[in-house]
């Protein structure tokens, strides 16, 4: 329990390191928010400008300004968006991508961690190869080849999904498994490989011996264990997920956090970018420490002081 | 036995563990599935239309980009708005307007039956109000440059004159108000179209501060009113009843889709979930010589420019010589018929056929021989001693963007087999691209305009040389006093005059830029469908002048 807390606690200082290095990081990029095709009438506007969003004031003093507002759960406005704040930004995408993301990422768990046990327990079998072949085949296939496949065949000829936008559960259908194919082929594979590397343990020669059923076998004994790879990819994975993504998201015109992201470092806005990255680097963090959680429950071998 | 016990246990929370486990996964996507059942299941607006990227900004005095403020046109009116037809201006939110014969003086007459959206009726104190809030340094409007034309409000804006009252505006009564400017502006009732001067509610202002177009209830001026804007979503638009020519708006509720991606807006046209996609870049440039052909696609002469530039500071592109043989030895048929399908021209000036009042002088033609012999006399005869220089221009986004890779390659491939010169290629990410240009670190660069107002000057002044649209290091001081002393012009003919005695300077005899073709505007409609939607020289489709025909299957 200490460990969790003393991880926690940890978060503070390692997001203040990380809000420092965003805010320097992307002030050093050249160009600016306000480096446009057009420029102002006069070089005036363009001060008046950098004056509103204290671009003109030394760096070190924006950061204080900056953490001073974050303090209050403020990342403050966005360059870019100048109608909006960042939390308002996320306050409207975060839910969408979540949604994308956790959806996705069911998917590509009940796609993959069958798959991979089939591929397991019938090692060598044309079904090993079968489920072989689809994960690295959805492994190599990038998203924004398999996406436009999908609206082509689901979208177009069919007209089963619609193309894009947002807003039933219809609309989730083709980015969903746009976005989980890929992970599905990974977790087939990691779930394939814990699985082979469980099986001939003892302690399930021993279950076999007792006569346990093979359905026994499997689920209470096998799986758990298998299944850690899968876990400890998932940390990373569900944080990767519920941010968005920007291919997937473009391609469907999908309003999540994704095309933030990208869009935001491509134009320079940087209190939307510092305001993601923060988000992201929580994210990750507490979802890896859950992942250590599902580690000690998990595997009794594993224990936490 | 005791081990036995323990491994049970332990067996038994690791199997009760993953059945929680496959519990949550399943509450979890339950719960994801739940929240987009829950969003909002809203009935299909009247009209859908795919209008470019998300809008940056609603608010007139700060949009900047065309999708932006096709949407703050249809919240906030100005004294005058935009014939769709001919984008002449055509009284607004004013009924009429007296011109002094000097020219510097305009009277508006505000309708008596002007009113927002919130039914309150709109008065000439709160014109004043949004033009000093343009002109007021802390509203940070990057346009705010369309009002210094307006007696002291340079001075204003820049914090040498303290009094609004001293800027050439005033309140004559509740339903009049008077302009003064420093001299008699040709384009000045184009101006007053523009977003930057539209009328907008001071109370929702000043109690929201920078965010207040997002909060409701939002007072419009506008034939429509804000019912929802939700980022990277849509805007949703409802009818302003209040509206003074309300009986005149077409549609009553429109959907505003931003996508960038040209694929998908064509998709979402295609499947018949958008109506109607307005804007050049969101056709997918692969198919474009197909679609073309479409007799559901409309293309048209349009106010935009693509040119590139010299840095006329670094040598030897100083010698007007040598930026003429670059000029001469740019096959600008060749790059138009290889490279572009969407009914684009030929750009034998700078300033875009069709443009009010005024008709450009001719630049010289493509002629290799004469090419290099001025880069001969320049002292580079077949490019020997030719330094190493390199053409700049940058490539990301939409179709219009990917298509400069490929002019660069032909550009450097003219001026390689006609001159003799290598020039290096160099492909920059946007934003440095433009701060660099800005710097003048660059040698030559890709570079386009598209006109603000339907007036010459839009195109012209941004190479007076103080203008920070320039960008070439050029300054040339006959330039800058023709095109000054144009704008002070009542008479339009001499204005012409001037104007085309300026832009012979800029494109026959200095060069600090070539013009290369001028863009065509692209927008794809079925005919039968919609109407109301006029292709034009601004790109300019007034929304609540549009309407379908018939109602088709949707998602």
């Amino acid at each position: 329990m200490m460990h969790f807390l003393r991880r926690l606690l940890l978060l503070v200082p390692l997001l203040l390191v990380i809000s420092f290095l965003s805010f320097v990081l992307v002030r050093v990029a050249p160009g600016g928010p306000f480096d446009r095709e057009r420029k102002p009438a006069s070089p005036e506007i363009e001060r008046q400008l950098q004056v509103k969003y204290h671009l003109d004031e030394a760096v070190w003093k924006q950061y204080l300004r900056f953490l001073l507002d974050l303090a209050h759960g403020d990342f403050g406005v966005s360059l870019q968006y100048r109608n909006h704040t960042v939390n308002d930004i996320i306050r409207q995408a975060l839910p969408v991508s979540a949604s994308l993301g956790l959806l996705s990422f069911g998917f590509a768990m009940g796609v993959g961690v069958p798959l991979g046990c089939i591929g397991a327990l019938r090692r060598g079998g044309w079904q090993d190869h079968a489920t072989g072949l689809f994960s690295i085949l959805m492994i190599c296939v990038p998203g924004f080849v398999i996406a436009p496949l999908l609206i082509m065949l689901l979208g177009i000829k069919w007209r089963l999904f619609p193309v894009a936008l947002w807003g039933s559960p219809l609309h989730a259908v083709l980015p969903v498994i746009g976005l989980g194919l890929y992970f599905s082929g990974r977790i087939a594979r990691l779930m394939r490989e814990g699985l082979l590397s469980v099986l001939p343990s003892e302690f399930i020669t021993a279950a076999r011996a007792k006569g346990l059923g093979e359905g026994a076998l499997l689920f209470k004994h096998a799986l758990p264990l298998a299944i850690l790879p899968v876990v400890t990819y998932s940390g990373p994975l569900l944080a990767d997920l519920l941010t968005g993504s920007f291919v997937i998201e473009t391609i469907f015109q999908i309003p999540g956090l994704g095309a933030f992201f990208v869009n935001g470092s491509l134009n320079r806005d940087y209190t939307l970018v510092v305001g993601l990255v923060i988000l992201y680097a929580a994210l990750l963090v507490v979802l890896n420490l859950l992942v250590d959680v599902a580690y000690a429950l998990l595997d009794p071998r594993i224990r936490y002081d | 036995m005791n081990f036995e016990a323990s491994a049970l246990h332990r067996g038994w929370r690791a199997f009760r563990f993953f059945g929680h486990l496959v519990n949550w996964t399943g509450l979890l996507v339950c719960g994801a599935v739940l929240l987009l059942v829950g969003c909002h299941s809203e009935p299909r607006a009247d009209i859908v239309i795919v209008n470019g990227n998300e809008p940056e900004s609603l608010d007139p005095a700060i949009v900047t980009a065309v999708p932006d403020m096709r949407i703050a046109k249809a919240l906030f009116e100005g004294l005058a708005r935009l014939d769709s037809k001919t984008c002449r201006p055509v009284p607004g939110l004013a009924e009429r307007w007296d011109v002094s014969p000097d020219g510097r003086a305009y009277t508006f007459y505000l309708r008596t039956n002007a009113a927002w959206s919130t039914g309150e009726p709109i008065t000439a104190a709160d014109v004043l109000y949004s033009w000093l809030r343009a002109l007021n340094p802390a509203t940070a409007s990057d346009y705010a440059g369309q009002l210094f034309y307006i007696e002291n409000a340079e001075g204003f804006y820049s914090g040498t004159i303290k009094d609004p009252s001293k800027v050439g505006l005033s309140v004559l009564d509740a339903h009049t108000f008077q302009v003064k400017l420093d001299y008699p502006l040709a384009f000045f009732l184009d101006l007053c179209c523009y977003p930057t001067l539209a009328v907008v509610p001071r109370q929702a202002i000043e109690k929201y501060g920078d965010s207040w177009v997002t909060h409701r209830p939002l007072p419009c001026s506008g034939p429509y009113e804000l019912v929802a804007w939700r980022l990277n979503d849509r805007v949703r638009l409802r009818k302003n009843p209040f509206y003074w020519d309300a009986s005149n708006t077409r549609s009553r509720l429109i959907d505003l889709l931003p996508v960038a991606s040209p694929n998908t807006a064509l998709n979402l046209y295609e499947t018949g979930i958008a109506d109607i996609v307005w804007d050049k870049d969101l056709v997918p440039i692969e198919l474009m010589d197909a679609l073309v052909n479409r007799p559901d696609f409309h293309s048209f002469d349009f106010l935009g420019t693509f040119f590139y530039r010299f840095n006329v500071t670094r040598k030897p592109l100083d010698d007007p010589r040598v930026r003429l043989a670059f000029a001469l030895a740019t096959d600008k048929q060749k790059i138009l018929k290889k490279l572009t399908f969407g009914g684009e021209k030929i750009a034998t000036h700078f300033v875009p056929e069709g443009v009010a009042h005024y008709r450009s002088p001719a630049a010289p033609g493509f002629d290799p021989e004469k090419a290099r012999q001025l880069l001969a006399e320049a002292g580079f005869p077949g490019g020997k001693g030719f330094p190493p220089l390199h053409y700049m221009y940058f490539s990301s986004g939409g179709g219009g963007a990917k298509i400069q890779g490929k002019i660069a390659i032909e550009l450097q491939q003219m001026w390689r087999k006609e001159l003799g010169v290598e020039i290096e290629l160099r492909q920059i990410e946007r934003k440095i691209f433009y701060s660099a240009q800005s710097r003048l670190d660059y040698d030559l660069s890709a570079s386009s305009w598209v006109g603000d107002y339907n007036d010459a000057n839009t195109f012209l002044d941004m190479f007076e040389s103080s203008s920070g649209n320039n960008r070439t290091g050029w300054k040339n001081s006959r330039y800058d006093s023709l095109v000054v002393e144009a704008n002070r012009q009542s008479d339009l003919n001499r204005r012409a005059l001037l104007f085309r005695q300026a832009e012979a300077i800029l494109i026959s005899e200095e060069l600090p830029i070539v013009p290369v073709y001028f863009y065509a505007g692209l927008i794809y409609f079925k005919d039968q469908e919609i109407k109301g939607v006029h292709p034009n020289l601004l790109d300019e489709y007034p929304l609540q002048d549009i309407w379908k025909v018939k109602a088709r299957a949707s998602f």
